[in-house]
Parts: C-alpha cells; structure tokens; sequence
C-alpha cells in the first residue's frame, strides 16, 4: 500500500463523517488562525513601532542633554556652562565623524492663536535650517527658513498641519486643503510669518484610512458628529506630535522669546538639546567619542552633558515585541494542542467504532504497519485540512480585527508566520495521530474480526 | 510434498491459571487442488485450527508449513504478507467494508500488495465476473443481498490468486437456497483447481467435500476421505 492510497483512504473517511470531521478540524482552525492573527498583529504593532522611529529621526540621530555633574565634579558646579551655541559650532566644526548637528530651544506653554482661535502647540523649537533634515521634515507648502532668515532673528515660522487645521480649520471642516502660507499668527504676542508647512506626517494605516474616507460620500448631514476614540486627526502618538510642531529661526527664539523672561536682559542662550547625526549607524561608538571629546573640550572637562541615543527605544520595541510573541504564541500553541487533543478523542472513538474493519484489513493482509500509517494519515489529513482552512479564516480574522480594534497599526500576515502555523498543525496531526494509530496496529485480528 | 503440512500441533490459552487445550497435537496434510471441509460443533477447536492455519494466529507448539514457508515462526509483517499472497479468506457474515464499493472491496487485498491501480482494476473485475456480479461493481455491499455479498467476499479472496482459500461457515448467514448456490460456486471453483478448506458444524454442508476432518475437543476425531475410498478417482490421481 503506498502513502497515495493511504491519503486518498484518509480523504474517503473524512468525507464519509463530514461533520464530525468539520468540528474535529474546528480546533485546528482555531488554531492554526489565531496563531497566524496574532503573529499579524505583532508584526504590525512592530511596523507601526519601527515606522514611528525613523519618524522621529531614526537610530543615527543622537541627542544631547544636559546632564547633572558627576559627583567628583560638583565644587565645579558654577563654573558649568550648559549647552550653548558654543557647542553647536564646535560640533559642527571639531567632529567629522557627525553629519550634521542641530541646536534646539524649546519653549513651553506658548499659546498660539490667531482671529480668536487659539492653539497649545507640542513643540515650539527655535532651531536651524538643518533640523528640516535633522528630524525628517518635509515641507509641503512655501519653503524653510534659511540662514539669512536665521542670520537677521526674522519673525517667520514654519508649521506642522496640525497647528493649520487648529488655527485656520482642517480639510475636513473646510472642505479643502488651506494653504497658511503668508498669514500671519501670534505666538506669546509676538508676530510670527508663516513662510511654508510641512507635509502631513500619518501612519501608512492612518492614510489609508483617509483615502478610503475621502472617497466615500459624505451622507452626513447637520453637526459633526465625533467618530469615537477622540477622532481620527492626529492619528498615533508620534506623528500628532510632530505634526504639532512649529519651528522659527533660533535666533529669533533667543532675541523675541528669551531675552525678557528672566529679569536679565541678556538672553539667556543655554540649549534645550543638541541633536548630531552620525553619518552611520556603525560608527555610532567612534563618532559618540569624537563628540565627546569636543563637548570635553568647550565645557572645560567639565562632563554635564550626556547622549541619548535611539538605541534604547530600539531595545524596547525589540523587547516589547518579543514579549507580545511570546505570550500569543503561548496562547496559540495551547489552543493548538487542544485542537489535537480533539483529534485524539475523535481518531480513539473512530477506531473502535472500526475495529472490526481493521480486522478485515488484517486478514486480508495488512501488516501493523499499514494500519498504523492508515490512522496516522488520516489524522495528519484532518489536522493539514484544518490547517489550510485555518489560514484562510485567519485572513478573514485579521480582517475582522481590523474592523473592531481601531488601531494604527495595520496587521501584516508573513510567509513565514503562516508556514509556522501550517507545520505546526501538521506536527499535531502527527501527535494526536500516534496513540490511536498504536492502538489500531496492535489489534488482534482474531478478536477485531469477532467484534460486535 | 503437500501445501499445508500440519505437524503435531497444539494451542494452549490460559484462562485464570486453568490450561485450555483449543487444539491437541493435531497432525494432517493439504494436497494442492484439494476440496476439503473441518467439521466439529462450536468450541471443538475448528476456528482455532483455521486461524492458525490462515496465518491469523500462531500454534503454542508444532510446526506448520504452508507452500514451503514455516509459518509457525514466521514473525506477524511475514505473515500478514502470506495472509495476503496466499490465502484468500470467507466469512460467515462476509465482512466487505460497507463505505467501499463492491469494486473497491475486491480491490483491497491488491491495495497492500503493491498493485498498481489499472491491473487492480482488471483482476477485480475479472474476479468479479467469476462470480458474476460484475454489472454490480459500482453498488455499496449492503445494496446487494446476502448470496450477492458473500459473492463478492468470494471475489475477494481470489483476487490475489491465492494457494487456499478458507471459507469459514459460508452458508452460516444465508437461507438454504442460497446456501446452496453458494457451495455450488465453491464447487466449480474447486474442478478449476482451486485449494478450498469450508470450516463447518454442519455434516450436511461437509457432504459436498470429498474430504472430511472432524475436529473434536481439539482431535481430530475421525476423518473421511473419498479418495481413500475410491470414491472419487478425479480427487486422487496418485492412487489410480
């Protein structure tokens, strides 16, 4: 008897019990989909987490803060200068391993407003033309401000939509897109031109989304109505954030927005954060060192700086989707195991119900080992059926996800994911299939012939 | 030298600590081509000398020769293999497997030797027409009447061409009429030559073979044979 007979015998007996087959395989359906869903939803969450990095300026970007002195330093306290322009010029002077480096003021709890709208704006950064690159900004609409507009502290800005759409109404309030460009806001009492904005940072879920919303017809009639889960605008954390974001010249930042909020009228010109970006990811120690060694140099030996580097948050998502496998695969595997067991119970009822046949089998001469390969192959059958089927209802559960659970991040279903799940339920099938399978070979085929 | 050379046989169950002696130093001879039938009444010990020697069981003593192979230490993939190559069964309640069509019934025992699916194909229906049931082949077993099943457990143990054919109680399950057609096909198939062993209770239904064994409490209790007799010359050429 060869393995092709075998199967098609392990198809004839499934066919013969359709529906006890159906809820035997339902285990491994289960199974099989939701290991393949919860690996999609992992990979997602790990996509949107890897996206949102390099949204934020990816591993080559470092940033330095300023950093309490080291103990054997404190008595030099007074003398420690703190980030300053100094730095940025020595940086961008004194440290070829770094491609660029960009100086940052950031203010707090700048009201913005304009013709009575008014906006709390998540970062208002004075900063250099170079923090366009630095921070992977496009500008969609006029342009960045450049070193003349930085050498003369000109009054201009450049925006993030998100401070457009609260200061002069979203594309889904107007109707259209509204170009700023020209207008003119207030930022603490201060004029500030807008010379360009950014391009509309979104997840790739996120733009999906508004695509399909745009063309869909609005059937919406009388007040706008919130959509639930604090709307769509805005989208994940990141990209809200850097949408939020409104740059101007750091010049202006020291003379406008620094020089009258300390009793001194000289401005006050210590850094929020000093960004470098290394010219690659390999070079990170060497190029750290080199910075080091000029920060070393300008702050006097004097160590109260320290480099932040994305690494970290790297490890994290490493972490966090290690853990998010671990644990649904745990939950997957188990439900797997209890879909085998199912085909355990079912192959054991299905053998005594056919003893009898397996001692038709054997007097007409079928060896241990034919039977045995018999009850293996259906059982395999069964569980590869409720395999494939499993894929394909997890292409319909991952869907199904993605309806109810409004998350940004959109489940990927991997090759290699759905490859895991297929062996695995081959493995069980293999497994549940063994001890029925001992079972039936080692018949007498005097006393299965004389079964009632 | 014969088919079957049975020597000095025995088989001993043990039930609670008490020794049951099934079968007691049983000793005879098959001749190929020979029609013969086992009689005794129920726990004479009949079915446990036919299971031993359909290879369905093994002897707790003696040796056993079927076609030149010892098959009383044969290990059980060998004999599962001679099960299939040289002995075709028939039961008293046909045992065919009621999901396989009649055709696929007939092709089963070619299915473990290694058949391939056209040659099986042809010997089942040419198997099927020796017992003229081959405009049946597509209908499930239990479509058919009894005569018509055993028929086609008849089939099934020819269809490998087997040396002998155990038939045990044939007619058992069948109404005499149909009994009778049953032993008549057995008949024809022992004048082409055919090996058959009928194990029976029923004297009536041994008086169609030439040769007898009665088995009694494990013995052989006396034993008819026509050709001794001179009964029937075509049986026992060597003694004409």
């Amino acid at each position: 008897m060869n393995l092709l007979n075998a199967i098609s015998i392990g198809f004839k007996e499934i066919w013969a019990h359709k529906f006890r087959s159906l809820l035997t395989m339902l285990g491994i359906i289960l199974g099989v989909s939701s290991l393949v869903a919860m690996s999609a939803m992992v990979k997602g969450m790990e996509n949107g987490m890897r996206e949102a990095l390099i949204a934020i300026g990816g591993l080559e970007k470092v940033r330095i803060e300023e950093q309490d002195i080291p103990p054997g330093q404190k008595h030099l306290t007074d003398q420690a200068v703190g980030l300053t322009l100094v730095d940025y010029e020595a940086l961008r002077k004194g440290a070829p391993l770094i491609e660029s480096v960009t100086p940052e003021i950031r203010l707090n709890r700048v009201m913005l407003s304009r013709a009575g709208r008014s906006f709390n704006p998540w970062n208002f950064i004075g900063t250099t033309p170079a923090a366009l690159e630095m921070n992977q900004h496009v500008v969609e609409h006029g342009r960045m401000f450049n070193d003349i507009d930085l050498e003369n502290a000109r009054s201009v800005c450049v925006i993030g939509t998100l401070i457009r759409d609260e200061l002069f109404g979203s594309p889904e309030e107007l109707g259209y897109e509204y170009n700023p460009v020209g207008e003119t806001i207030n930022a603490n009492g201060q004029p500030l031109r807008i010379i360009g904005m950014f391009q509309h940072y979104e997840s790739e879920q996120e733009r999906k989304l508004r695509l399909l919303e745009r063309n869909t017809p609005q059937s919406q009639t009388g007040p706008a109505r919130s959509r639930g889960w604090g709307g769509r605008r805005g989208g994940s954390f990141v990209f809200r954030m850097k949408n939020a974001t409104i740059y101007i010249p750091i010049t202006t930042m020291l003379i406008k927005f620094r020089a009258g909020s300390t009793t001194n009228s000289a401005p006050e010109n210590r850094l929020s954060s000093l960004y470098i970006r290394i010219a690659s990811i390999d070079k990170l120690e060497p190029a750290l060192q080199q910075a080091k060694n000029v920060l070393m140099h300008t702050h006097r030996g004097i160590e109260d700086f320290a480099f932040q580097t994305q690494e970290n948050w790297a490890e994290q998502i490493t972490v966090s989707i290690r853990n998010a496998r671990l644990s649904g695969g745990i939950i997957a595997i188990i439900s797997l195991v209890v879909g085998g067991i199912g085909i355990m119970n079912i192959m054991l009822a299905s053998i005594t119900e056919r003893i009898r046949e397996i001692g038709i089998r054997k007097a007409i001469g079928a060896s241990n080992f034919n039977v045995f390969v018999q009850i293996i192959v259906e059982s395999v059958v069964i569980a590869l059926l409720g395999g494939i089927a499993g894929l394909i209802t997890s292409n319909l559960l991952v869907r199904l996800l993605m309806i109810i659970s409004p998350t940004e991040n959109t489940p990927v279903i991997t090759p290699a994911a759905m490859a895991v799940a297929f062996g695995f339920s081959a493995m069980v099938g293999v497994l549940a299939g063994l001890i029925p399978a001992l079972k039936a070979a080692k018949l007498d085929p005097i006393q299965a012939l004389r079964y009632e | 030298m014969a088919l079957v050379e049975v020597r000095n046989v025995s088989k001993i169950y043990h039930l609670g600590g008490e020794e049951i002696r099934a079968l007691d130093d049983v000793s005879l001879d098959i001749e190929t081509g020979e029609f013969l039938s086992i009689i005794g009444p129920s726990g004479s010990g009949k079915s446990t000398l036919m299971h031993i020697l359909g290879c369905l069981d093994s002897p707790s003593r003696g040796t056993i020769k079927l076609d030149n192979i010892l098959i009383h230490e044969a290990p059980r993939t060998q004999l599962a293999r001679i099960r299939n190559q040289k002995i075709g069964f028939v039961f008293q309640f046909f045992n065919l497997l009621p999901k396989l069509t009649v055709l696929q019934n007939v092709e089963l025992p070619m299915l473990y030797s290694g058949i391939g699916g056209r040659e099986r194909r042809e010997r089942a229906m040419a198997a099927l027409r020796q017992v003229n049931l081959d405009n049946r082949s597509k209908h499930r077993p239990l479509q058919l009447s009894g005569g018509q099943q055993q028929r086609v457990a008849i089939a099934r143990a020819l269809v490998n061409d087997p040396k002998i054919i155990f038939a045990d109680e044939p007619t058992g399950n069948l109404d005499s009429h149909t009994g009778e057609a049953i032993l008549e096909l057995f008949r024809n198939l022992s004048r082409e030559g055919r090996t058959i062993a009928l194990v029976t209770h029923d004297p009536g239904i041994a008086a169609v073979t030439p040769r007898r064994i009665e088995i009694r409490d494990g013995k052989i209790a006396t034993e008819v044979d026509a050709r001794l007799a001179g009964l029937d010359r075509r049986a026992a050429p060597a003694l004409t």
